[in-house]
């Protein structure tokens, strides 16, 4: 059976566990006919023209693992940022794990989309912000006709949240091949600030296609930090679609962090509602092999008086393959919009591939947008001054390719999570040098 | 130190150096001049072990062993040091942070433990003072935007820190103001033993003025055509080289 219909015919058996009557579900039976309609992405879609998932689609995956499946701390501890103090949101196979688990609902709430989208004292956010902001495209759709769990994050006003929240998501390949689509919605209120770091592992070699829909909702004066560490095994592919909402004075940041998997495919969509706001996008990709990493990234400046940063870095190894596609929007009434786009790209081998588009469309006469973008190899002139100055030549290119990246490196936050992506970086790369550069 | 027997290289097939001898005994500076496209700069990337270059004929002897095989990084963990004639940049990875690893890396061939953080520090003070390099220069990317004198400064700053047997300065002088090269050559002056060896590559008497040669060379058509003593180099500044060329007609 392909998977579209198996996914289709899977739907009364989903519907078994969960609420029918509900509003939620309205939502969710609106987005399964838009996405019965629209079926997977093809090559053919302007978006899609550089990434094929037909080969991720082929495979026969488990669509809901049933069986609570337990794993040892100590298998998985290596997977979280583990040195400092945190909350953490961790599905097995796309079901909740209280063992793993550290939620509350101390002034804040860190907790399930499960029980957000069916306990009534949720639903006022729920219905405020679920599913107001993810487009009604193919796999978002997807995902929203089978959204039931997920991470649930509510900061309310003035709350500053020391501890970072952790939202693991992990795969134990029990079946032959698992597909999860988590859900998450993240509402953080005015002159509120939170830290996330996300991250999605397979415990096995098997087959794997998470697709992932995370809202976003910055408020006026709020700062949001949202980390995705993308290190996954050579099986195992990704959809990330992130939706962003800015408003007034509001200054969010993602840093993407793509260095495993199969295909990784990122959909990453900022909308400023509002002014004098910052949107930070920042990712590093160094991938071999096969792999194939698309960043498609999207700034729709709305407002006047706001800015934007984007700094993408990729480093290509063997015959694995790149997508920059990065969209900025500048509506009329958008004037002194500072928008910036960089997309530094490094090839290490004569078959990797990287496929760069800048697009502005800009439609306000006063505002600066600039974009730069670069496709090179390392500078062998610069490893033979390395080399001469005693640095062997492996030592050599990877304190290159650090400090080539070290733009985005340098704008982590939290100091656990910098070291553990230069951790992940020098072991990539065959160096047991973590330069602090 | 440095013994060089009959050497000949090739770059992309055209032949550069046709036979040239050196030697150069510990404690000795040796000035090699000649004019433009004589191999001078050939000569110092071979001796650092550039690939580009290929080596048809003859041996490099450090201390009596051929290092003609070895790879750069070997070569300088020998003691091979060049200061380059244009020192390239590289953006993100700061002066002391980069010395920091090449000083590292070159204790790990020789299977030594990384060197403290309060010695570094300490050398690193010691050598900045020798060559009045100020500490914020330090932590700057190498070489990135660095005028064509703080590039050289930087360059006998890292000679001073790795403290080799050979030193080979490429045109250092060029690029340098008249303090800059005083502040320069005193530097090498200073870091000259009995014990190590300094191989100056120069267009010009100028800096001979300030680093004294024991030997002077002249590098014509990838041979040595004529040595002497520093008046040598005095005589060449004098006369220009049309006249070693006329002698070797």
């Amino acid at each position: 059976m392909e998977l579209k219909e198996k996914i289709l015919s899977s739907y009364v058996a989903f519907e078994n566990g969960i609420d029918i009557n509900s509003d939620i579900h309205e939502i969710r039976t609106e987005a399964l006919e838009n996405f019965e309609k629209l079926g997977f992405p093809t090559k053919k879609l302007e978006a899609w023209k550089y990434t094929s998932l037909n080969s991720v689609f082929k495979n026969d995956y488990s669509i809901f693992p049933d069986k609570e499946v337990t794993v040892d701390l100590a298998d998985v501890k290596k997977y979280f940022i583990h040195d400092i103090d945190t909350y953490k949101v961790v599905f097995i196979d796309g079901k909740y794990s209280s063992f793993l688990s550290e939620t509350t609902h101390d002034a804040i709430d860190v907790c399930l989309m499960s029980a957000a989208l069916t306990k009534s004292k949720y639903s006022p956010v729920v219905e405020n912000y679920f599913n107001k902001i993810a487009k009604q495209d193919n796999l978002t759709s997807l995902n929203t006709a089978f959204a039931n769990e997920g991470a649930y994050i509510h900061i309310p006003r003035n709350v500053e949240v020391e501890k970072p929240i952790q939202i693991i998501n992990f795969t134990t390949g029990s079946e032959a091949a698992t597909m999860v689509q988590p859900r998450n919605l993240i509402v953080v209120e005015e002159n509120a600030h939170v830290q996330i770091i996300e991250r999605n592992q397979s415990l096995t070699d098997n087959a794997v296609l998470s697709n992932i829909v995370t809202e976003v909702f910055a408020a006026k004066n709020s700062t949001v930090d949202i980390y995705k560490i993308q290190n996954d095994n050579i099986n195992a592919s990704l959809v990330d679609n992130s939706y962003i909402e800015q408003k007034t004075n509001s200054v969010v940041s993602v840093h993407t962090f793509s260095f495993g998997g199969n295909i990784t495919r990122n959909n990453l969509n900022f909308y400023q509602r509002g002014e004098h706001m910052d949107s930070i996008l920042k990712g590093i990709t160094i991938i071999e092999g096969k792999q194939h990493v698309d960043h498609h990234t999207l700034v729709h400046h709305i407002e006047p008086n706001c800015e934007s940063h984007q700094d993408y870095k990729g480093i290509f190894n063997d015959r694995s393959t790149g997508v920059f596609n990065g969209k900025v929007i500048v509506n009329k009434e958008a004037q002194k919009t500072n928008a910036y786009q960089q997309n530094n790209n490094v090839l290490i081998s004569d078959k990797a591939t990287i496929n760069a588009k800048p697009q502005l469309e800009i439609f306000a006469d006063d505002v600066k947008c600039s974009h730069g973008c670069t496709i090179g190899q390392l500078d062998d002139d610069a490893l033979f001054y390395m080399q001469q100055r005693g640095i062997p030549k492996k030592e050599g290119k990877a304190l290159l390719m650090f400090a080539f990246a070290n733009t985005v490196l340098e704008s982590v936050k939290i100091p656990e999570v910098k070291s553990r992506i230069t951790k992940i970086i020098a072991n990539k790369l065959g160096v047991d040098i973590g330069f602090d550069l | 130190m440095l013994k060089i027997n009959n050497l000949h290289a090739s770059i992309e097939e055209k032949s550069i150096l046709k036979g040239l001898n050196i030697e150069v005994k510990a404690g000795e500076v040796h000035a090699i001049m000649g004019p433009n496209g004589a191999g001078k700069s050939t000569l110092a990337n071979i001796i650092a072990g550039k690939e580009d270059y290929e080596v048809t004929d003859g041996t490099i002897e450090l201390n009596g062993e051929d290092i003609s095989e070895l790879a750069p990084e070997e070569r300088a963990h020998n003691g091979v040091f060049l200061s380059f004639q244009y020192p390239v940049e590289i953006p993100g990875v700061s002066v002391t942070n980069f010395i920091k690893t090449a000083i590292n890396e070159t204790r790990k061939a020789k299977g030594l433990e990384d060197m403290p953080a309060k010695d570094m520090l300490k050398m690193i003070r010691e050598k900045s003072e020798l060559l009045e390099i100020d500490r914020k220069f330090l932590s700057r990317s190498l070489n990135e935007g660095f005028s064509g004198g703080e590039k050289k400064r930087n360059e006998i700053f890292q000679m001073a820190m790795l403290e080799p047997k050979l030193a080979i300065l490429d045109e250092t002088d060029s690029g340098l103001d008249i303090d800059a090269l005083r502040i320069v050559a005193n530097g090498v002056n200073k870091l000259k033993s009995k014990d190590n060896a300094v191989i100056v590559i120069t267009h010009y008497q100028r800096l001979l003025d300030y680093i004294v040669p024991d030997f002077v060379h002249v590098l014509h058509d990838g041979k040595i055509v004529k040595s002497g003593d520093a008046s040598l180099a005095l005589e060449l500044e004098a006369k220009g080289y049309d006249w070693i060329k006329k002698e070797l007609v």
